[in-house]
């Protein structure tokens, strides 16, 4: 089995932007809910009864191919830091990290699969791709699903599906949702009118940092809100089609802004670098809207491409509990900052300054346009 | 400005686009962090705001049939439920059908499951869609009183429930 510190040290491809294809859509996942029949849901449940659902499900998912050589803890087994560091890159949910004995964190060799036992439901499957891979995300969860409910017996009515501790989630008891960083839109104030749009289609967008309306690092998450009544299929063609269409919007928005106001790119870039480069006390706020500037900086030609996966990576590494590990203390809020600036120092150490001049040329600046797995 | 769930003060402000809807709400700390709304992992949060989540009227408690009622198998209530949001256990669908189903609509895309089924119950499902599917036409034949056609939809219906008899 994976150790913790394992686990730390080799972050996933889908949370360092290696992939190819990330420049709007950062991430897919697909997440399925199932329970066991007539056994109490999680939060209705003892402990006594939530501990044999645990006994029971845990080896079964510890057997399958798929997790071989993976990460399989049981959440009292973790400290606090140890499981906001697992919230932090989203392999267990902050609903997951807050429960103790009874529960448990199975994460695959390569963190694309986590699996989560007894958080509100008594089995939540989830898969995680780079770029905008929602099939392959699906295909991915749905092969873990088959083999379990072959050992496992899941709570399943004819006319609702799937069973879910929550109504929301009957049906297919699939969350679909994409990662998007839209600095494009944000920056020439069409986001609220593309949201909207998005909005009708039955689907949720909301940032993804930060709390309610609030979208820090102009990074916002479409997901489906329906899960009854259509197929997992035509639900994830439904959102794919959307996002892309997001993603096109993102890119014209991104040639635009250029076209019409490169002194105003020039100078957000410039102004993102110049701070990020020197800063020793940044709040999180600023540094996640900072190098949301940088990485666009980076699609536009003004930094060489790995700059972007730099982004992704340090968009992890600047949270608070990967900060406290990172300094091996408690940390109070100005510590934070000043920990937080010095690795974003550490990491842009090399990185030359926007190299605006020497991409006068028109069409290098088209940003590269994202390839789609499985479209 | 008061929460929208308690009595205490609200200090979360949340806007949200469900189905082209601009929802608003105004949430406590206590509340906004039960909720999910402070979850920046983020699925929790659209669970527990489209409907269900929400408080629900008194004139609702008063009229429904469950009122009371406890899950045979996990022994939840509605009442709870209507607290929560969130059901005991896989019975309770069948205990609180009623309830529940007037509460999908407007919830979900559709009422009934379209989509994967577990492996062993394919067969099931499909003859199970197909009943409700001739239960349907049979009533809308009747409505049309078209009775040659009704009686050959219940001819159809018998045969697949006598399935049932000999399956179970």
């Amino acid at each position: 089995m994976m150790r913790f510190s394992t686990l730390l040290k080799h972050p996933a491809d889908w949370m360092t932007g290696e992939a190819a294809g990330t420049s709007v859509v950062l991430t897919s996942r697909v997440r399925l809910a199932r329970n066991l029949r007539r056994e109490p849901f999680p939060g209705w449940s003892t402990k006594e009864r939530r501990v044999a659902v645990l006994d029971r499900v845990k080896p079964e998912v510890e057997a399958l191919p798929e997790m071989k050589n993976g990460f399989s803890q049981e959440l009292d087994a973790l400290t606090s830091l140890q499981k906001q560091v697992l919230v932090e890159r989203h392999l267990i949910s902050r609903e997951q990290a807050a429960r103790g004995e009874g529960s448990a964190a199975i994460v695959n060799r390569k963190q694309a699969l986590c699996l989560m036992i007894n958080e509100e439901d008594h089995l939540r499957m989830q898969s995680i791709r780079p770029g905008l891979a929602l099939k392959e995300a699906y295909d991915l969860v749905s092969a873990v699903d088959a083999q379990l409910e072959g050992n496992l017996e899941f709570a399943f009515d004819h006319e609702l599906g799937y069973l879910s501790a929550c109504p929301t989630n009957l049906g297919t008891g699939m969350r679909a949702s994409a990662m998007l960083h839209l600095p494009g839109l944000v920056l020439s104030d069409q986001i609220a009118q593309v949201l909207q749009a998005v909005g009708k289609l039955q689907l949720a967008v909301r940032g993804f940092f930060g709390e309610g309306t609030e979208s820090l690092g102009n990074l916002f998450q479409i997901s489906n809100q329906s899960t009854l009544g259509e197929s997992e299929d035509t639900i994830i063609r439904r959102l794919e089609r959307v996002i892309q269409q997001v993603a096109s919007h993102e890119r014209n928005a991104r040639q635009k802004l250029f076209e019409d106001d490169p002194d105003m790119v020039f100078d957000r870039v410039g102004r993102a670098y110049g701070t990020l480069r020197h800063a020793h006390v940044i709040p999180s706020k600023e540094a996640l809207n900072l190098l949301s500037i940088l990485r666009l900086g980076a699609e536009l030609g003004f930094f060489p491409p790995e700059t972007g996966g730099t982004c992704d990576s340090l968009l992890m590494e600047i949270q608070p509990a990967h900060l406290q590990l990172h300094s091996g203390e408690k940390l109070n809020p100005e510590q934070r900052d000043a920990i937080r600036a010095e690795i974003i120092r550490s990491r842009l150490q090399s990185l030359d300054p926007p190299a605006i001049v020497a991409t006068q040329e028109s069409e290098e600046l088209h940003p590269p346009s994202d390839t789609v797995a499985d479209s | 400005m008061q929460c929208d769930f308690c009595d205490s003060k609200a200090t979360v402000f949340l806007t949200q686009l469900i189905g082209g809807e601009m929802k608003k709400m105004c949430l406590c700390e206590k509340c906004a962090q039960d909720k999910g709304v402070t979850d920046p992992a983020g699925f929790a949060l659209g669970d527990s705001l489209i409907g269900d989540g929400f408080p629900v009227g008194e004139e609702s408690v008063a009229g429904s049939a469950n009122d009371g009622a406890n899950c045979p198998v996990c022994g939840f209530t509605f009442k709870k439920f209507q607290q929560v949001g969130r059901l005991g256990c896989s019975e309770c669908y069948e205990t609180f059908g009623d309830e529940i189903s007037r509460r999908l609509k407007g919830m979900h895309k559709g009422t009934t499951h379209i989509g994967r089924v577990p492996e062993g119950l394919v067969e099931e499902h499909a003859r199970q869609q197909r009943l409700d599917q001739l239960r349907n036409r049979l009533d809308e034949a009747i409505a049309a009183e078209n009775y040659e056609e009704a009686a050959g939809f219940r001819d159809e219906i018998q045969e697949l429930e006598t399935i049932e008899a000999v399956q179970t």
